[in-house]
């Protein structure tokens, strides 16, 4: 026995984040921690990185019986952890990134040759293959997360605690990096992967403890259980992890794109020639690895980004360049990637969040009607289940599934010909997923366009009735939604396959 | 939750907002009296001025709001950038050109008769006019070429200061013996006396009046809207299909108008003329501290700008009764200030770690 946490509790306010958890974790396992966003998991990795105080409960380390003052101090005791959220300098390289705090130095001057040779040996050493001396910002999110585990491994770190690890890896990353953790634990480190994938832990892990709202449900061998068994334990109830959908009835085309090329941020060719249309009635899916063209994709047709060539039709009306205001009222919805950048005010309230992108029509000469503003957030926190329903409260103090269903509500209850929904469900639990799926399809079922751009493969070959593949920039291939398997999509996202 | 808590949960909000300055506002006299006693000097004795230079008969406290009066519109300028995300620190240039404007409708317009009383009022839009576009400039650079609005708006402050001092040399006043414009016309003054033995002035209802109005736009129309929008969600807001360029150019304007009005009541309230100058009057660099101070409310503001009036009154009194230096007025201001910043420092740093707590919950 490795570690043993006892009846952690730790109380945010009135809030019980974990209520008496009791986990053990063996030397030299996979050990997964599952639960939904905002069940207690992170909460409790952080109270055993020294993150947090735990109010109650003991912490057993090697049989000793600790108490984890402050980071450092758990990385004095062996334990490491991998943010969800990269702590990087991008402008470091790779190896002082890596040393960073333990800088390896001669009179005070950093000796850059040591600390690079000393990179490369514990890469080697894990098969965690990195170059040293490329800096990070230059380099894949992939590649920045073994950054991040040779930090915790360069260390000293015995238990390495990673944090929603697959939540921005491809498909192809997410296989390397299981061969990596297998790696690792075959040279004794032992892993707890945070995670709220089903998939992942069947895969990953040999034992799992379910976490659900704040209290421990079952620990449990990987091996031998499906994932609905686990979903239902998440959840607290049956969930479809698939939603139900009758084939696609498409009509006419809503959303025509011809010949479309744009630009990046900083002036590089981002879109060639892209040329595709959504019909109405039928979900189109945009696969890719993030940053082949997609987010340029979906500015140009939101009007977020000018292009600089093609066309974009909607309903037959030329809307190549337009405002964001033309688009929005030529009837297009956008759900954006970024909730808390792009789709909300986090200092607005729900009301006033409801009515961005359509407040002109909350106007009278000039003046906002508050009420009405707060009629439509009343009936959106009813149909889209938003909590707490208050439409007062501040869009910064929901959480993100709750942030996301104001948008989700608001961008449906706009009732658009075209929905461009892209990365509608990035961080969501299971049930919100479920929801929003489901609103999806619903809307195709009423007769939308819908344009589902994620990286997520699973929610494409869910909702998709066609897919588009897209790869430096391109469409390189289109599949049938029903024909598309997570293999066949993988090669064709990496440029392999007949259209590249 | 219960109904009736809606109502405590907005009362206990009104008194967080204001808990915070008023705490610093004691603190920082609690810091000055300190440095009274330090110095040696009777802090009874400096209180007692205080309270005396800033209210101890009627015409003093109308002194008192006659410093306050300037204040309170800088102060709203500044606060309105601001809520568009915008630093307008050229409240001075705009300020001065304003009083330009008003020189120039205030002395050599003549209302025909039985039109005097739109005198004061084209005297005060043309201040305002004058400033809004002074204003604007930045607006209109920072919209479509990004430039800094710190930088032009410093900027434009000198050019303001320099090209109000060459117009008041070769073209507004009679001779070099004069160290000021012509007089404006009795027609485009505003009127003293609302406290008598006190210059306390009309102006005063209208820096009341563009309290209201900045806070009616900024939270009732749609534009206010797109403007707070703007100012703390740029992405947000173009994604909603606000012109973040139209927003920004309009707030530096209605900002500028704002420093434009504390030039034009200034001048058709107090002075009557443009005095040489050869520095900045400060009212500008003032406002940035009651714009803060003020927590970027209206009525905020208004408070703050009082608070800034009476030190600023209290100051010479001090002087001669308690032989208190004028230093001592300045180290309280800038603790004001400071335990007001510091505060808004610690709100940073507990919402940072709300923040942290729900992400990683």
């Amino acid at each position: 026995m490795l570690l043993k946490l006892e009846g952690m509790t730790k109380r945010f306010g009135s809030l019980v984040a974990n209520d008496h958890i009791d986990l053990e974790i063996r030397k030299g396992e996979i050990h997964a921690l599952l639960g939904e966003n905002g069940a207690g998991k992170s909460t409790l990795m952080n109270i055993l990185y020294g993150l947090y105080t735990p109010d109650e409960g003991r912490i057993v380390w090697k049989g000793q019986e600790v108490k984890i003052r402050d980071p450092r101090h758990a990385i004095d005791l062996g334990i490491g952890m991998v943010h969800q959220h990269f702590m990087l300098v991008p402008v470091f390289t790779v190896a002082e990134n890596i040393i960073l705090g333990k800088e390896t130095a001669r009179n005070h001057i950093l000796d850059v040759k040591a600390a690079n040779q000393q990179v490369r040996e514990i890469s080697q050493r894990f098969g965690l293959e990195v170059n040293p001396e490329v800096r990070v910002e230059s380099i894949s999110v992939g590649q920045q997360q073994r950054v991040e585990i040779l930090k915790a491994l360069y260390r000293g770190a015995e238990l390495l605690i990673l944090d929603e690890p697959t939540a921005v890896l491809t498909p192809q990353e997410v296989e390397e990096l299981g061969k990596i953790m297998k790696r690792l634990v075959a040279e004794g480190h032992t892993i707890i992967i945070i995670t709220h994938k089903l998939k992942e832990v069947l895969h990953l892990a040999d034992r799992v403890t379910v976490i659900r709202r704040g209290k421990m449900i079952a620990t449990l061998d990987a091996a031998g259980h499906t994932e609905d068994e686990l979903a239902q334990l998440m959840v607290g109830r049956d969930v479809e992890l698939k939603v139900e959908k009758t084939p696609a009835e498409p009509k006419d085309a809503v959303l025509e794109v011809e010949h479309l090329t744009a630009t990046n941020d900083s002036g590089v060719q981002a879109l060639r020639d892209v040329s595709f249309h959504v019909r109405a009635g039928e979900i189109v899916g945009i696969a890719g690895v993030d940053g082949n063209g997609q987010s340029e994709l979906v500015a140009c047709l939101t009007g977020l980004r000018k292009p600089t060539g093609g066309t974009v039709r909607v309903r037959g009306v030329d809307l190549t360049g337009q405002t964001p205001r033309r688009i929005r009222e030529a009837g297009v919805g956008h759900i954006p990637e970024d909730r808390q950048r792009r789709g909300l005010v986090l200092n607005f309230s729900v009301a006033e969040n409801v009515a961005l992108g359509d407040h002109r029509a909350f106007t009278s000469r000039g003046v906002l009607s508050f009420g009405k503003m707060v009629d439509l957030a009343n009936r959106i926190i009813k149909n889209f289940d938003v909590r707490p329903p208050r439409p007062d409260y501040l869009a910064r103090s929901l959480s993100g599934g709750n942030q996301q269903k104001v948008i989700v509500g608001r961008e449906i209850t706009r009732n658009p010909n075209l929905m461009i929904a892209v990365q509608p469900t990035r961080g969501l639990d299971v049930g919100a997923i479920e929801f929003i799926h489901r609103n999806l399809v619903a809307e195709r079922d009423a007769g939308k366009a819908v344009l589902l751009v994620s990286l997520e493969l699973d929610e494409i070959m869910n909702l998709a009735d066609r897919i588009l593949v897209m790869y430096k920039g391109q469409v390189v291939a289109e599949v049938a939604g029903h024909e598309a398997t997570e293999d066949n999509l993988g090669l064709l996202m990496m440029g392999g396959g007949a259209g590249a | 939750m219960p109904k009736e808590s809606r109502f405590v949960e907005s009362l206990k909000g009104g008194l967080r907002a204001i808990s915070t300055p008023v705490l610093a506002t004691i603190v920082g006299l609690l810091v000055g009296m300190v440095c009274i006693v330090v110095a040696g000097k009777d802090p009874v004795k400096a209180a007692e001025a205080f309270v005396r230079a800033v209210a101890g008969e009627p015409r003093m406290f109308g002194e008192t709001l006659v410093s306050t009066i300037p204040l309170i519109f800088t102060g709203l300028a500044v606060a309105f950038a601001y809520r568009c995300g915008l630093f307008n620190i050229g409240v001075e240039g705009q300020y001065l050109m304003a009083q330009i404007a008003a020189v120039l409708v205030g002395v050599y317009w003549t209302p025909p008769a039985g039109l005097t009383w739109l005198h004061p009022l084209l005297t005060l839009a043309a201040a305002a006019l004058a400033g809004a576009l002074w204003a604007g400039i930045v607006g209109v650079l920072k919209a479509y070429r990004g430039i800094h609005e710190v930088i032009n708006s410093i900027m434009l402050n000198y050019v303001g200061l320099f090209m109000a001092d060459w117009l008041l040399k070769y073209y507004l006043r009679p001779d070099n013996s004069r160290a000021a414009s012509y007089d404006l016309q009795e027609s485009a003054w505003l009127s003293q006396g609302l406290i008598e033995g006190s210059r306390l002035h009309t102006g005063l209802w209208i820096a009341l009046g563009a309290a209201v109005v900045v806070w009616f736009i900024l939270f009732k129309t749609t534009l206010g809207y797109e403007i707070r929008a703007v100012g703390t969600s740029p992405g947000a807001a173009e994604y909603g299909g606000i012109s973040v360029a139209r927003s920004i150019i309009l707030a530096m304007a209605i900002s500028g108008a704002l420093s434009g009005l504390a030039g034009g009541v200034q001048t058709m309230a107090i002075n009557h003329r443009f005095n040489e100058t050869s520095s900045f009057v400060n009212y500008g660099f003032d406002g940035i501290a009651v714009a803060l101070v003020g927590r970027l409310h209206p009525a905020g503001v208004v408070l703050a700008a009082l608070l800034f009036g009476a030190l600023d009154r209290s100051g010479p009194m001090m002087q001669a009764m308690a032989d208190v230096p004028k230093a001592v007025i300045w180290i309280v201001q800038g603790s004001v200030i400071f335990f007001v910043a510091a505060e808004g420092l610690w709100d940073f740093l507990k919402k940072r770690r709300a923040k942290k707590e729900v992400k990683t919950a």
